[in-house]
């Protein structure tokens, strides 16, 4: 080994006990020896000082700065069915992406570095791939290692009034089996018609063609062509005289329905309207066929009766 | 005697893998001062053409090397196959997994879980206590040198960093390594108080697993900053003075059987093992004079890297198990 390899090591070469990062910096003088520093050894010490508040100072730094996304949060995040209030979820996601593996419709992702605190935790993009229940059970809240996904919120958590379901949401393609419900207490999100002016059905406007053009990638189980394989929506155009494609694809039984209401000016239209069972899995958010959605998933919102 | 020196320096060590400086030991058993002596006595000239011999004959192993790349490398990737392919054999990240249904939770990870949310579900239970008795069983900071992502990419970051300090562009600018339990500390209180797990965020093992299986994202910058203040600035300087994961299974392998062991007799005192080691402080032992017994097991913050046992040019170190020897 040449001398250029001769590192300097703290074993090695004696070195005058300094403070970690502040927190201990008071030093004990006594732990210094008898013998008097020289000027190059005091200087050398008082810059690894300086070095080590440096280190502690980069790296709590960029922790910390991780709590900004969430200060500065403009839009919740819509998480996977039977998460835990945002607060619970956050603090017992392990980040391991489980959850991800399991969806066979690929709806769930992860969070990158902008998420601050939530990177690696898992989201749904309901408007690119919702989540349809296509594996029946919930396969995501089954994959959790850590209960941030869970059939049953532990008791010392408090349920927000309108979060949790009126009854166990029965699941349209498993209406004719023994167990029709889903196993979900609580919702993730409510549908809410956000932009009614763009709605084709309040137009009285029919559809015809891909939901969503050729390109896009989102895949929905049908039930008409098979229950446990879903397929591209571009694989399965539309044709109809009055547009009812978010209430045609919506997964749970009563949640959504056209109904006729009445403008102010007294005319009669048709309008979706979403009901109570609502669980806030954004099928209709995915299959509304106007840029931007007519329709979409507020997420974390909770069931208010007027 | 030998069994209360070395009952003393296994404490020390705890400390000194906690954060305090290895110093010359105060006792030192019988038959390893006569070691001592033995060697103090040694004709100078002789022992110069032992050592010239020996270099001369030398044959650079890297057979430990290979077998932990070749381990780090199939353990990551398993997992990446596992969910392209869909075969559910390994499935999760580093920081939580199942292997083919077992549950397996990274130590410092469901410590941070726990404290953050402090309500501990059954399965998280079953896969800490899986993954407690496995780096029981492997040696504690094995899990870094031998599984952790990022300790391969140091380890290579540190071939370019010592590149550009034999060109004498770049010096190790060292920090006090008592800022990893002050780290440890700082995180773990972090989790409790905030109730977010405030070092999963920044962790560039987790960032890095999940990148291999998920995709890469914008998080690997924070990845590169760390390698680029490695190499520019301070050698190994995340795994050495930082990161809880490495003091956390480091305190795992306090009572692990899986270690190193020094031979005193054999050893010419080079250093050569202190210079490749990532933790040299565990291997104050080596030092003229230092050894306390004619055997010593190395301390818990060494990650059986095997990188020292590859350098070592007279076989004084070596992998053992704990009282598997005595057995045989």
């Amino acid at each position: 080994m040449s001398d250029a390899e001769q590192l300097p090591e703290d074993s090695t070469t004696p070195q005058p006990k300094v403070g970690a990062g502040g927190t201990a910096s008071a030093g004990s003088p006594r732990e210094m020896g008898t013998a008097p520093l020289s000027k190059e050894r005091r200087q050398q010490a008082r810059r690894r000082v300086l070095r080590t508040i440096l280190l502690t100072g980069g790296v709590l730094g960029a922790a910390l700065s991780g709590f900004l996304p969430l200060v500065y949060a403009q839009k919740q995040r819509l998480r996977p069915p039977g998460a835990l209030d945002e607060k619970d979820f956050l603090a017992s996601c392990i980040k391991c992406g489980q959850c991800v593996q399991v969806c066979p419709v690929a709806a769930i992702k992860l969070a990158d570095l902008v998420d601050g605190i939530g990177v690696g935790a898992p989201y749904i993009d309901a408007r690119a791939q919702a989540c349809d229940f296509s594996c029946d059970a919930v396969q995501c809240i089954l994959a959790c290692p850590t209960g941030s996904l869970t059939y049953e919120k532990p008791d010392f958590m408090t349920v927000r009034a309108g979060a949790a379901m009126a009854a166990k949401p029965i699941l349209l393609a498993k209406e004719q089996d023994a167990e029709p419900t889903l196993n979900l207490a609580e919702r993730i999100g409510v549908a809410r018609l956000t932009r009614p002016e763009a709605c084709l059905a309040i137009q009285g406007k029919g559809f015809k063609g891909q939901a969503r053009g050729p390109a896009f990638q989102g895949r929905l189980r049908y039930m008409a062509v098979d229950r446990w394989k879903p397929i591209k929506v571009a694989a399965h155009p539309y044709d109809v005289a009055e547009c009812d494609l978010c209430v045609r694809e919506c997964p749970i039984k009563g949640a959504i329905s056209i109904e006729t209401v009445f403008a102010p000016n007294g005319t009669q239209r048709k309008s979706p309207v979403v009901h109570e069972p609502c669980v806030g899995c954004g099928v209709c958010e995915m299959i509304c066929p106007v840029e931007p959605a007519a329709i979409e998933i507020v997420p974390r919102e909770v069931w208010k009766t007027s | 005697m030998s069994e209360n020196v070395l009952k003393r320096r296994f404490r020390e060590q705890i400390m000194i893998m906690f954060g305090r400086a290895p110093k010359k030991p105060e006792q030192i058993s019988a038959r390893a001062q006569q070691a001592h002596q033995l060697k103090r006595m040694t004709n100078k000239a002789d022992l110069q053409a032992t050592k010239a011999h020996l270099r001369a004959h030398e044959v650079k192993s890297t057979k430990w090397r290979n077998r932990r790349w070749a381990t780090l490398l199939i353990v990551n990737l398993l997992f990446t196959v596992s969910f392209y392919f869909d075969i559910q054999l390994l499935e999760g990240a580093l920081t939580a997994s199942r292997f083919i249904g077992f549950h397996l939770v990274d130590l410092n990870s469901a410590l941070q879980v726990m404290l953050a949310h402090k309500h501990i579900i059954t399965n998280l239970l079953i896969g800490t206590g899986t993954v407690l008795v496995l780096w029981i069983l492997f040696g504690g900071r094995a899990y870094c040198s031998w599984v952790c992502p990022y300790h391969l990419l140091a380890e290579w970051a540190e071939k370019l960093h010592l590149y550009l300090v034999k060109k004498k562009l770049v010096t190790d600018q060292t920090i006090d390594r008592r800022l990893r339990s002050v780290f440890w500390v700082i995180f773990a209180v972090l989790a409790a108080a905030t109730g977010y797990t405030v070092f999963e965020a920044i962790s560039p093992t987790g960032i890095l697993s999940r990148a291999l299986i998920y995709g890469p994202g914008l998080a690997l910058l924070w990845v590169l900053a760390l390698l680029v203040f490695e190499v520019f600035f301070s050698k190994r300087a995340w795994c050495r003075y930082a990161c809880p994961i490495g003091l956390t299974y480091g305190v795992v392998g306090i009572i692990s059987p899986l270690r190193i062991k020094y031979k005193l007799a054999g050893c010419f005192h080079e250093g050569d093992c202190r210079k490749v080691c990532l933790v040299p402080h565990v291997l104050d032992v080596v030092i003229k004079g230092r050894a306390v017994d004619i055997e010593v097991p190395i301390g818990p913050d060494c990650t059986r890297c095997g990188l020292c046992v590859d350098t070592c040019p007279t076989g004084s170190l070596t992998f053992e198990v704990k009282g598997l020897s005595k057995l045989l």
